[in-house]
């Protein structure tokens, strides 16, 4: 397929030409992707390559646009948290709770402190579940697959919480405008303390397979170093900025759902490189566990949602055998009630950094415009100048350890 | 273990019929290839993980060249820009080759109704296992794959060489 | 001591005069708009004085506005920054006219804006002038049209099996 091939006028083409090397060897050209094992998520590379050594690399991405953006401007405001699931769907609940925020922040809703708590404790479980799974593959790419096997079962652990929350497992479309569809269940809480019981045991395991280990230090310190003027300069934020040395997180910056109440520290690494990205994101875990054993001891008793007939959908019972519920129930699903024409701009700490919501209502069930400030796309287009001068293989372990989702990248 | 295919046994030696014992053969060797591209990709790592461990069904190995896969395992959101790629690595996987599309996105396009999503994989290339959901839970996934070895169980083995292969691949302009 | 919205007026209105204005809260967000063509200066002289210090770029993206009477008026550039010492957001608006979306780049002040402008070219068509490399990001390359602006439907209009006929939206069914 001729399309696929590089055209001949591209620059790497001229670059080739012009260069040569006292060793009388040429330059290649590597194309890295959209499907390559080591590329989670689809993107493509092409890399121009002195030996084992990267010169240059063009990124193209896009390879799932999904026109998430579009297709909120024609749905009403319940049916877009589905696409929000969808986004950075290693921690789907993040992206939901801040979608209901958003919209509670236009409508001036006030939620109780107990659904503020719960959906503390279910964001940080997403936020164990997001760096589990991108620390557990660097350590597969590195050539460790024993972390990975033993820690994800803690994700499948994770999954039967949310199924006890909510039903589902990876895209969790949890909660609603107010709070959540239904108060937690003691079975719930139950498997909650038992994975803040054995999860712990387990990662002090994995950190101690991989934090002193020859092998990885040698492939992951010093590769991929970012510095922090650069980073912000990038955008970057989230775990991968405060790898940098530098302590910008939202959940501090501007709080969000009671995150104030709670006592956590926010971990920075030095270099910015590979290593510190992984234990910034190791640190993390074990602040989130802290945080939910917080929500958890100073749980309020009280309602589970805001007091918000008019977005807050009415319980089934009453769906199926009242009239006015059923009415309620069908105008709030098809957006058929007011909304204020506002502007609001909403963002929480997400897996990957600030995931911020920007919303413009005109008044009408749909919002009129909707863009997400999507963390991976910002820092992802900082990847060419970290890879530069790298070997191969560091490029894999560096892409690794950005944790770049492509849902969340190419929207 | 599996049940053997019918035949005639005697002392010393088994009869059955070629298509049997190469069709049994195939089904429990089935080699994935992971085309994941996004959330149910996740749930495909889940199924190879300890706890569901597609490995049980023979697909232990997977292969991430085309060139050594048998199955391929399209999960996610296929986008027109995607579209040719995946064509281009269906193409390039040698016979027998058969296809699964997990997951809502890959069967129909799914919740992405717009203008750059692919509506459906079978736009492009045949598919021999549909699995619904979005995204499918694992068991549904290895439910999928053991759909597929009922399949290649059964299938002849000249039906590859058939002149309705021949037109169907030619119906999607595949050589 | 935190930055004040009436200091931040102050010093925008003492340096551009009244090619910024229409300053107002919207919610928790400071905003106020400014001409397109002088945008680059703003956002440096936000970025670089020493009191205003908006050190971060955190999104940029455009919305389409076809209802608007004034041709002048139909793109919204909107780019949010945010002062990290004094943890303070800012919203910065500029009008583009939709017959010919034109405006100065910013990515050599912000690399960051790099994609977020090719993301918005890419949606809206908008023209980042100085840009390095203004071309599609998320679509395909082939593609004429830009998506996201109100007019182009979300529907891929290709369709076959969304035919009118089995969705009773005909009146006679051939």
């Amino acid at each position: 397929m001729s399309e696929l091939l590089l055209p001949p006028e591209h620059r790497y083409a001229k670059i080739i030409k012009e260069r040569h090397n006292e060793d009388g060897s040429e330059l290649s050209i590597l194309n890295l992707g959209p499907t390559h094992p080591a590329t989670h998520g689809i993107f493509q590379n092409i890399l121009l390559m002195d030996g084992e050594r990267i010169l240059e690399a063009e990124p193209t991405v896009g390879y799932i646009h999904r026109a998430f953006e579009k297709i909120a401007e024609n749905r009403p405001f319940y049916q877009i948290t589905p696409l929000t699931d969808r986004m950075n769907y290693c921690s789907s609940p993040i992206n939901n709770m801040g979608w209901w925020m958003t919209i509670e922040k236009m409508l001036g809703v006030e939620v109780p402190k107990r659904a503020q708590y719960l959906r503390v404790i279910v964001m940080e479980l997403a936020r164990i579940t997001d760096h589990l799974i991108c620390n557990s593959i660097l350590g597969v790419d590195t050539g460790a697959y024993t972390g990975f096997l033993y820690v994800f079962q803690f994700r499948e652990k994770v999954y039967e919480i949310y199924e006890e929350i909510c039903g589902a497992r990876l895209t969790t479309n949890m909660g609603r405008i107010g709070g959540f569809e239904r108060d937690w269940s003691e079975e719930a809480f139950r498997k909650l303390n038992v994975f803040l019981e054995e999860f712990p045991v387990a990662w002090k395991e994995f950190e101690n397979l991989f934090e002193r280990n020859r092998i990885f230090i040698d492939r992951t310190v010093n590769v991929g170093a970012i510095s922090a003027e650069q980073a912000m300069a990038y955008g970057f934020t989230g775990p991968n900025l405060r790898a940098a040395g530098v302590d910008y997180d939202v959940r501090v910056a501007h709080p969000y759902s009671s995150y104030e109440d709670f006592e956590f520290s926010v971990p920075v690494g030095k270099s910015g490189d590979t290593y510190d990205r992984f234990c910034v994101r190791n640190a993390e875990v074990w602040e989130s566990i802290s945080i939910i054993k917080q929500a958890l001891a100073k749980l309020p008793e009280g309602p589970y949602h805001a007091d918000v007939p008019d977005y807050y959908l009415p319980p089934k019972e009453d769906v199926y055998t009242t009239m006015e519920s059923l009415i309620y129930h069908f105008k709030i699903v098809m957006g058929e009630v007011p909304v204020p024409v506002a502007e609001v701009y909403h963002s929480v700490e997400g897996g990957n950094g600030e995931l911020g919501f920007y919303l413009v209502t005109d008044g009408s069930r749909t919002p009129y415009r909707l863009h997400f400030r999507r963390p991976c796309f910002i820092y992802y287009q900082a990847y060419p100048e970290m890879i530069k001068g790298a070997m191969l293989s560091d490029a894999i372990v560096i892409l690794s350890s950005l944790n770049v989702i492509a849902g969340e990248l190419d929207a | 273990m599996v049940e053997p295919p019918e035949g005639i046994v005697g002392e010393g030696f088994f009869a059955t019929k070629l298509n049997d014992v190469v069709g049994l053969a195939r089904a429990n060797s089935l080699w994935p290839l992971p085309f994941a591209t996004s959330c149910c990709g996740i749930e495909f790592m889940a199924t190879m993980a300890s706890h569901y461990d597609l490995a049980r069904f023979g697909s232990e190995r997977v292969s991430f060249s085309p060139r050594q896969a048998d199955m391929l395992m399209v999960m996610g959101t296929i986008s027109k820009k995607m579209a040719p790629i995946l064509r281009q690595v269906y193409e390039q996987m040698s016979e027998p080759r058969w296809v699964i599309s997990v997951g809502a996105c890959a069967c129909s396009g799914g919740i992405f109704d717009t203008y750059s999503v692919l509506q459906g994989i079978d736009k492009v290339i045949p598919v021999d296992v549909y699995v619904p959901g979005c995204p499918p839970r694992p068991e549904q996934i290895v439910d999928g794959v053991m759909k597929l070895q009922e399949l290649v169980k059964s299938e002849s083995v000249r039906r590859r060489s058939s002149p309705e292969y021949q037109e169907l691949l030619a119906s999607y302009n595949i050589k | 001591m935190a930055l004040e919205n009436n200091e931040i007026q102050n010093k925008l209105t003492q340096t551009f005069g009244d090619k910024v204005r229409n300053f107002h809260q919207e919610r928790d967000l400071f905003s106020f708009e400014m001409d397109a063509e002088i945008n680059t200066a703003v956002i440096l002289f936000l970025k670089n004085d020493d009191a205003l210090r908006f050190n971060f770029l955190t999104s940029l993206f455009t919305i389409h506005f076809p209802d608007d009477p004034d041709v002048n008026r139909q793109f919204a550039v909107t780019y949010l920054m945010h002062n990290w010492y004094e943890n303070k957001r800012i919203r910065i608006r500029t009008f583009i006219s939709s017959e010919k979306p034109e405006i100065k780049t910013i990515s050599n002040i912000f690399p960051a804006a790099n994609w977020m402008e090719r993301e918005s070219y890419d949606f809206f068509g908008v023209d980042f002038k100085g840009h390095q490399q203004l071309k599609r990001i998320l679509n395909m390359d082939e593609m004429i049209s830009h998506p996201m602006r109100k007019e182009f439907p979300m529907e891929d209009s290709g369709r076959t099996d969304k035919d009118d006929r089995f969705f009773g939206r005909t009146t006679i069914n051939l």
